[in-house]
């Protein structure tokens, strides 16, 4: 019995096993011709903490396939890296000889710096809350407070109740100043606005955040932001407005959403994509670039809403954008924790 | 604070708690199947993700939400079955193999999804159940609304409490199963097969345990995504422990956890209380840690080797 099963074995896997040997060769050769072919371009890897569904994470991955696309670069990226694989992938790639490696680094602030030390001829330019460091450490964040203001404006003229939500996902820096530009713009358009904020305590948990939306629409709230994901739903679900955060979102409910803040990765990514290709040092704060000036923000085009948003509206916020465009106004960064009224 | 008070006498709340503690329902009694027979389920919070992701994908290629839920909860038992080779059949340690399934299952769930969605940019999602109204009871005023316009799957899940009561104290079936849980070697001499009962203890948590996941993509969201069970999965196992080994304490555990859990979103909200929200969360964790009387089944974490002391 033994005998026969060792041979069937022997029989059947051993040719599969060398069809898979040959297929393996046949791509490291294919992959070894093509490599120097795409001289020119540079080698560009990202890690990332989260899966890349998260809408942070997204916008990221969204403009370097877009830079593969478009300025030839060699793109390759790991989702989902924890802290403590962190240094261990950021070390592979600079090893491999990839000459910028990005990504998120909120988790694992230290540990990425202490790694970009190591490797002073590799660019490392990271999603970050606090500041660049010499020589090879360069940050990112997402500035859209300036559109998050915007849609503030809309949601204060649009509300019927006086009572705007803002559910998001836990009181940092980066929610904070989004959450209060948004209830900031609502009460410059109407003082009786009051907001309510509800936070979740985690970046992905869509039933507890559509729970925390049902709970402030119960409690009156009738525009509500959706910093997270599951906000959109509940807003359909009982009829209510809703505006999108980080990316367009008008499609998970085109009559419920009416704009939103959208983070657009593509300037910072390309201006740092030509620096590494022109070798200039990239150890600095690159957060203007996700300013709305420089197109690294703006406002969700209305799609279904255009017909339906009061004209009056529409020129209040025209004429806004173009007060913060041409630097005559600036929207408040304020990164306190938000409270509700 | 007339805010909140209103707030709290709205049918929403309470339709809220019900809504919330369907899932910690179905786990927990899950879980209570599996350490009534002696083997503590580590793995719930990797096969609660695991079954939210098939039942999804089911839901999403087949459009029949209910086959959805069946290749949840086959999932479940299949992940749970593994469960119970590792440390029934084996007699390994029960906290590794349960740490070591809920690695090995969120992995899968990770791989698969990667698989047969690739990277979308923006989530696939399913249309959800819908709540069922019944007939006549959803019109008595105030309670109709909140406990009999839910999903089926709440109808299920708080039918599944009375069946597991009857199954474990009213048959003989249970009696084998709490036996095997308490003193595996007088079982055994009774002729009762030990690891028998206890894969099937496994089995049937595991089947729950994928529902559970299943409702939180399926009912509470319409799209999988890869934190969508944040930690529910243990904190059923904090509720089996608050609610004493028994499925209607352990089911009022669950439903005290969704009160409090919609009482601080609300309170969010409002500005009445200025306490961190994270006190409220805490709340269920202390009274488990602080049940005096541990009556947790003798034979808990013990591999039962038929010819040892």
């Amino acid at each position: 019995m033994k005998q026969t099963l060792i041979s069937i074995v022997k029989r059947k896997i051993s040719p599969m096993f060398n069809k898979v040997l040959l297929f393996c060769a046949a791509v490291f050769l294919v992959g070894g011709l093509a490599a120097p072919l795409q001289a020119g371009g540079i080698k560009v890897a990202a890690v990332f903490e989260t899966p890349i569904e998260e809408p942070w994470v997204n916008q990221i991955h969204v403009a370097l396939l877009q830079a593969k696309k478009e300025m030839g670069i060699e793109y390759t990226w790991s989702e989902s890296v924890k802290s403590a694989d962190f240094a261990r992938i950021m070390r592979d790639y600079a090893e491999k000889g990839y000459q910028l490696i990005t990504g998120d680094s909120f988790g694992a602030e230290r540990i990425a710096r202490r790694v970009a030390r190591d490797y002073p001829q590799v660019s490392f330019v990271f999603g970050s809350g606090i500041g660049p460091a010499e020589p090879n450490f360069g940050v990112f964040d997402n500035w859209i407070h300036e559109p998050a203001y915007l849609s503030g404006m809309i949601a204060g003229k649009m509300t019927k109740t006086n009572i705007l939500g803002v559910v998001a996902a836990m009181p940092i820096p980066e929610v904070n100043r989004l959450s209060n530009a948004f209830c900031s713009g609502a009460k410059e358009v109407n003082k009786n606005v009051r907001c309510k904020f509800s936070f979740i305590g985690s970046f992905f948990d869509p039933p507890k955040a559509k729970e925390a939306a049902l709970a402030q629409i119960e409690a009156g709230a009738d525009v509500l932001y959706a910093e997270r994901f599951g906000v959109i739903e509940a807003c359909k679900e009982k009829g209510v407005l809703a505006i999108s955060n980080m990316s367009d979102q008008s499609s998970l409910g085109p009559d419920t959403v009416i704009t939103g803040p959208v983070w657009d990765m593509w300037p910072t990514i390309k201006h740092v994509v030509t620096l590494v290709k022109a070798g200039v040092p990239t150890a600095q704060d690159f957060g203007g670039f996700s300013y709305m000036g420089k197109g690294g923000s703006y406002l969700a085009p209305y799609h279904n809403w255009d017909s339906k948003l009061p004209a009056s509206v529409k020129a209040m916020v025209e004429k806004r954008k173009a007060e913060m465009l041409d630097g005559t106004f600036r929207a408040d960064i304020d990164e306190s924790a938000p409270k509700s009224d | 604070m007339e805010e909140i008070i209103s707030q709290i006498f709205q049918v929403g709340f309470f339709t809220a708690i019900i809504r919330i503690a369907t899932p910690f329902v179905f786990a927990t009694i899950g879980e209570l199947f599996a350490e009534r027979s002696g083997v503590l389920n580590l793995g719930i919070e990797g096969i609660m993700m695991f079954g939210a992701m098939t039942g999804f994908s089911t839901a999403y290629f087949t459009s029949s939400l209910w086959l959805g839920i069946l290749a949840a909860m086959l999932t479940g038992m299949l992940m749970a079955a593994l469960m119970g080779f590792l440390t029934v059949s084996l007699g390994l340690s029960q906290h590794v193999s349960g740490i070591g399934i809920t690695m090995l299952s969120t992995g899968f769930a990770f791989f698969f999804y990667r698989i047969i969605f690739g990277q979308p940019s923006t989530l696939p999602n399913i249309k959800a159940f819908t709540p069922v109204g019944i007939p006549v009871l959803k019109d008595i005023p105030w309670i109709g609304p909140v406990l009999f316009e839910q999903t089926t799957l709440t109808y299920l899940a708080f039918a599944v409490v009375p069946l597991a009561a009857f199954l474990l104290y009213k048959t003989p079936w249970g009696l084998n199963l709490r036996t095997v849980g308490e003193n595996p070697h007088a079982a055994d001499s009774a002729g009762v097969s030990v690891s028998a009962m206890r894969y099937q203890g496994l089995i049937i948590s595991g089947a729950l345990m994928g529902i559970a996941g299943a409702y939180l993509v399926m009912v509470q969201f319409n799209a999988f995504t890869f934190g969508v069970i944040s930690g529910r999965g243990w904190i059923c196992i904090a509720l089996v422990v608050f609610g004493q080994w028994g499925p209607w304490k352990s089911a009022a555990g669950a439903l005290l956890f969704a009160m409090i859990d919609a009482l601080q979103l609300r309170l969010q909200a409002s500005s009445i209380i200025d306490l961190p929200y994270q006190i409220f969360l805490m709340m269920p964790f202390v009274r488990a840690m602080m049940a005096v009387e541990m009556r947790a089944p003798a034979a808990l974490l013990i591999p039962f080797r038929k010819e040892e002391r």
